[in-house]
């Protein structure tokens, strides 16, 4: 397995935030965390980024990687797109896909991957030189992702990807992400609120209730289950 | 109008150097959210390594590069050895480390070279420039060392992918870290080029003001003042902020009666404060508005 996490536990401060989570996430494929506000599903990205303080065990291909730098685990090949979606927002669009791909080294490919993502979200081609904050929520959120994408990560973490965009906009946001993942075989753990949506671009969910995880299953089991759908979903 | 024009001329001589001090504060204050009080005698212990080499014999321009470089690796070695460890601490602690910072390169300086003032030569000579009497080949030199200095500033953090990554880094630790860059050592070489700046300040002013370890005393009071008018999170606004306090220092001496050539420093601080009545977060800073 790509990503195998073991008995996970998180803290902020002395609060523990998570109990003994267990997953793992096969390459090229498209796994999601579900569960309501608070459940832990941000802290369980936050966690595998070396963001907070954990315990327990985290390997990603092969390497031990708990209690990692941030930075030393992203030059691995894990791009973060964070809730509130880390843009920098004084820099222009094209500084910031500049930026996404700041440790690599070769010109040609960076331009080549400039051109692509212009490609998948012309907006931000129009926008190019323009401050990154004064997109749109949309527009930005479409640059978090181009931006982690310009890593060429073998693994992508995503934070609530739909949060505060209009549904046309996450549907053609969905899309690209459906054939990214397909074009390019780069695994996804999403973390949604939305659980129908994630659930038609996942084939595995997990639900986690206060810091553990208390069922996984195939995405369409799960979203099938009139039990599950009631007491965790909410729709 | 001729007196005018002189005193504008040396004013923006003058500035130059409280530009490079206000430069090198806002550099190390965007990288760490604290002024650096000890960049002064940063300065001016680089411009005594200066006045070593060349009492030694070394040409003025190797001296000058040779401690321009040295400064650049003493300021990365500052920030690893003793401010890294204070990254988390409170604000009093780090406080507590610039004024020890302070107190240590200031006693260095007399424990080496003592306290007696020196001459410290200058590269471009003190004749009149042309044989104008508007401005002397020292304060021409000083000017454009300066701008020359802004200019490859402006083209490295504006055109190269380490001063784009410096950028981000100051402005949003967390996103960079995310994207892979290694904000701490961003953080030292934004205290190398501090370093590096207050280096050529220094040297540039120790011709002026004579070397001793407290020359850069004052000098530094006008570079905070120059950062704090500009505003302390706009660099090319520090510098501004440095050349207009050096006009308005000269021209309150000149022109003011009586008391104006004791009171200019009181009347350009007078200045400062006017105007951040009326924008306190400097005419070129923005206010840090912080989501709760």
């Amino acid at each position: 397995m790509m990503l195998e996490v073991d008995g996970l536990e998180a803290f902020y401060g002395e609060q523990q935030a998570l109990f003994g989570i267990a997953f793992g996430l096969d390459e090229g494929r498209v796994r999601t965390l579900l569960g309501a506000n608070g459940a832990g599903k941000t802290t369980v990205l936050r966690a595998l980024c070396g963001m907070i303080r954990t315990g327990g065990d985290i390997r990603f291909e092969g390497k031990h990687i708990a209690g990692w730098a941030t930075e030393d685990i992203v030059r691995l090949g894990v791009a973060h797109v964070p809730d509130g979606r880390g843009t920098f927002l004084r820099v222009t669009v094209e500084e910031n896909l500049q930026l996404g791909a700041i440790t690599r080294r070769d010109r040609v490919g960076i331009a080549a991957d400039i051109e692509q993502i212009y490609h998948h979200f012309p907006r931000l081609k129009e926008r190019r030189t323009q401050q990154a904050g004064l997109l749109s929520g949309g527009e930005q959120q479409m640059l978090a992702v181009g931006r982690a994408l310009m890593l060429r990560p073998r693994l992508m973490l995503l934070d609530e990807p739909s949060f505060g965009l209009a549904p046309l906009i996450v549907e053609e946001l969905f899309a690209i992400l459906r054939q990214v993942n397909r074009d390019t075989g780069v695994a996804m753990l999403i973390v949604e609120q939305n659980a129908a949506l994630a659930l038609e671009l996942a084939e595995h969910a997990y639900l986690l209730e206060t810091g553990r995880i208390v069922m996984d299953g195939p995405a369409e089991a799960i979203g099938a289950d009139e039990g599950v759908r009631r007491a965790y979903l909410g729709y | 109008m001729q007196l005018l024009l002189q005193q504008v001329m040396a004013g923006l001589a003058n500035g130059a150097i409280y530009a490079g001090m206000a430069l090198a504060v806002v550099m190390i204050f965007l990288a760490i959210d604290h002024l650096n009080f000890a960049q002064g005698e940063m300065a001016t212990f680089s411009a005594f390594v200066a006045w070593q080499l060349i009492a030694w014999g070394t040409p003025y321009w190797v001296a000058f590069v040779a401690v321009v470089i040295l400064s650049f690796i003493g300021g990365v070695a500052i920030e690893r050895i003793l401010f890294k460890p204070l990254h988390h601490a409170s604000i009093f602690a780090n406080l507590v480390a610039f004024f020890a910072l302070f107190s240590i390169l200031n006693s260095a300086d007399g424990y080496i070279w003592d306290y007696t003032i020196k001459t410290f030569p200058s590269p471009f000579g003190t004749k009149p420039l042309f044989g104008s009497v508007l401005i002397d080949a020292h304060e021409a030199g000083m000017i454009v060392v300066t701008a020359v200095l802004l200019g490859l500033l402006y083209l490295f953090f504006r055109g190269t992918r380490l001063g784009l990554a410096m950028r981000a880094a100051a402005a949003n630790p967390e996103s960079a870290r995310l994207v892979g860059i290694r904000v701490g050592w961003m953080t030292a070489l934004g205290w190398g080029i501090a370093a590096a700046i207050g280096a050529v300040a220094g040297m540039l002013i120790a011709p002026v003001v004579f070397l001793d370890p407290n020359m850069m005393f004052g000098v530094l009071l006008y570079g905070f003042a120059g950062a704090v008018l500009g505003g302390l999170t706009s660099p090319g606004g520090a510098v501004l902020g440095g050349f207009a306090l050096g006009i308005i220092e000269n021209l309150a001496g000149t022109f003011i009666p009586y008391f104006g050539r004791d009171l200019k420093l009181t009347i350009a601080l007078l200045v400062i404060v006017a105007v951040l009545m009326v924008r306190p977060a400097g005419i070129f800073g923005r206010s840090v508005v912080s989501r709760v």
